[in-house]
């Protein structure tokens, strides 16, 4: 069995007008960086709400956010995307369900349902988070906020939450990474990101060892970048004095 | 919406579902496995044991699972070929099976990591004073009291992995999901297989993640 490593098929030309196989990979990474920073957002967003909503005394809006968190977590990620990209565009009103199908890009389509599919499904994560963060909190915090005289909104956004988020940096930076992981199932519906210009340069060059090698590098020092940059912002906001390294 | 037509796509949909069921249990064993062989090394004092299975862990855990399918899809029957010199054909479930051992393994070799390191050295100790080598010690003293306390870690874990075999729809191996996708379109019905599919994962999942939520209550000390 011969392979013939070739470490320079990187900067060899694709034959598509002046672009070499590198370009595919930093296309494919700028897409996946689109879809997870973007998802992210919205997931932080819907997750900390439903994490608030986990914890208020009214039963309706915490057994919401629980069905919720069970819905989102048991059903595979993969079945999801198809429900977003095959199944709800079909149920949208006329007139946006011929602009998505026919009037988008295809790109932009399979991107919308991606981020739409990878927001959801992290935010039951985020939601989790959250509320275990706000629960980890002694009852004392609460009492005093009420006590001072704040409503209940007040003491979430100035009294719970700020402490909240602070503990939970950790479990969400697990999330975080997980978004960048996941958002390679859009490879499967047709969109460009980092795994999917992978498989494409190994199909077209033969050099299938060295595309997958690079695309490991790649995710590895995403990875770690974004560890660092998560541990440079839990230092930040880290309140001296308090939990976590007392400096 | 028309439902009637899963009930004749049944078998199909079994057949699928005896193949995510197959590739569970068979990836949670081998994962299980590797992931003990691989927490004993981190746990080694000799440094290049530790340092391999951190490097293989820390590999693991910071690509995509779906990376590792469509690789070694790819990669092991090229591998085995480089390895015996001939052509030996491997087919997608073997090289999905090893993709979910190896990728699993990482996981697994946390939990049961913490599950070992939660055990009091005292444990150790007294085996050793008992005169047990270190193999002893760990396969009749250690091993099965640290199991026992994670094992709703482990169950968890592959209540996800279960979830995650979905994924061999990438190098088209037909499992439960993979057949109800191709019998809807067969059928011209594919938003009510869909569904179904997604509903069926729920339940398994749902009902899974509850026993394992009471099991931890009743192992809880």
């Amino acid at each position: 069995m011969n392979y013939n490593w070739d470490w320079n098929v990187f900067f060899k030309s694709t034959g598509i007008g002046s672009e070499i196989y590198l370009d595919w990979f930093i296309s494919g990474l700028g897409w996946t960086i689109a879809v997870a920073l973007v998802a992210w957002i919205v997931a932080l967003i819907i997750g900390s709400i439903l994490g608030v909503m986990r914890t208020l005394p009214n039963k309706a809006a915490a057994s919401f956010a629980a069905g919720y968190v069970e819905l989102f977590r048991n059903v595979p990620l993969l079945v999801q995307l198809f429900v977003w990209y095959f199944l709800v565009p079909d149920y949208l009103p006329e007139q946006t369900q011929i602009w998505f199908k026919q009037e988008l890009a295809p790109t932009t389509s399979a991107y919308i349902s991606v981020v739409v599919c990878l927001a959801l499904f992290t935010a039951a994560r985020v939601c989790e988070q959250v509320r275990t963060g706000i629960q980890a909190l002694p009852k004392g915090q609460s009492a005093a906020a009420l006590a001072v005289g704040f409503n209940q909104a007040q003491m979430y956004r100035h009294v719970l939450l700020p402490q909240a988020f602070r503990i939970i940096i950790p479990p969400l930076t697990s999330e975080f990474l997980n978004i960048f992981k996941n958002s390679s199932v859009a490879s499967l519906i047709g969109l460009m990101e980092l795994l999917a210009q992978t498989k494409q340069t190994a199909e077209f060059t033969a050099n299938m060892f060295e595309a997958f090698t690079l695309a490991t590098i790649i995710y590895f020092v995403l990875n770690m970048s974004l560890m660092g940059l998560m541990s440079w912002v839990e230092r930040k906001v880290r309140v001296p004095g308090m939990m976590g390294g007392a400096k | 919406m028309d439902f009637t037509q899963i009930v004749p796509a049944m078998p199909a949909l079994w057949e699928g579902m005896l193949l995510t069921l197959k590739m569970l249990v068979l990836a949670v064993s081998g994962g299980v496995a590797l992931g003990t062989v691989l927490a004993l090394m981190r746990l080694s004092s000799n440094p290049l044991l530790s340092g391999l299975a951190k490097t293989y862990v820390n590999y693991f855990r910071s690509i995509p699972l779906l990376l590792v399918i469509t690789w070694f899809y790819l990669a092991v029957p090229m591998l085995l070929n480089w390895i015996t010199g001939t052509f030996v054909s491997v087919g997608a479930f073997t090289s999905c099976l090893v993709a979910f051992m190896m990728f699993e393994a990482a996981y697994y070799c946390e939990i049961v990591r913490a599950g070992i390191q939660s055990i009091p050295r005292g444990q150790l100790h007294a085996a050793y004073a008992v005169g047990m080598t270190y193999g002893q010690a760990m396969r009749l003293i250690i091993l099965p009291q640290a199991f026992r306390k994670m094992m709703p870690l482990l169950l968890q874990q592959s209540v996800i992995l279960f979830q995650d075999t979905s994924l061999v729809y990438a190098v088209g191996l037909m499992d439960f999901l993979n057949t109800a996708r191709s019998k809807g379109d067969i059928v011209g019905l594919p938003h009510e297989f869909l569904i179904f599919a997604g509903a069926v994962y729920f339940v398994i999942s749902f009902g899974a993640s509850t026993l394992v939520k009471r099991l931890q209550k009743r192992l809880a000390v």
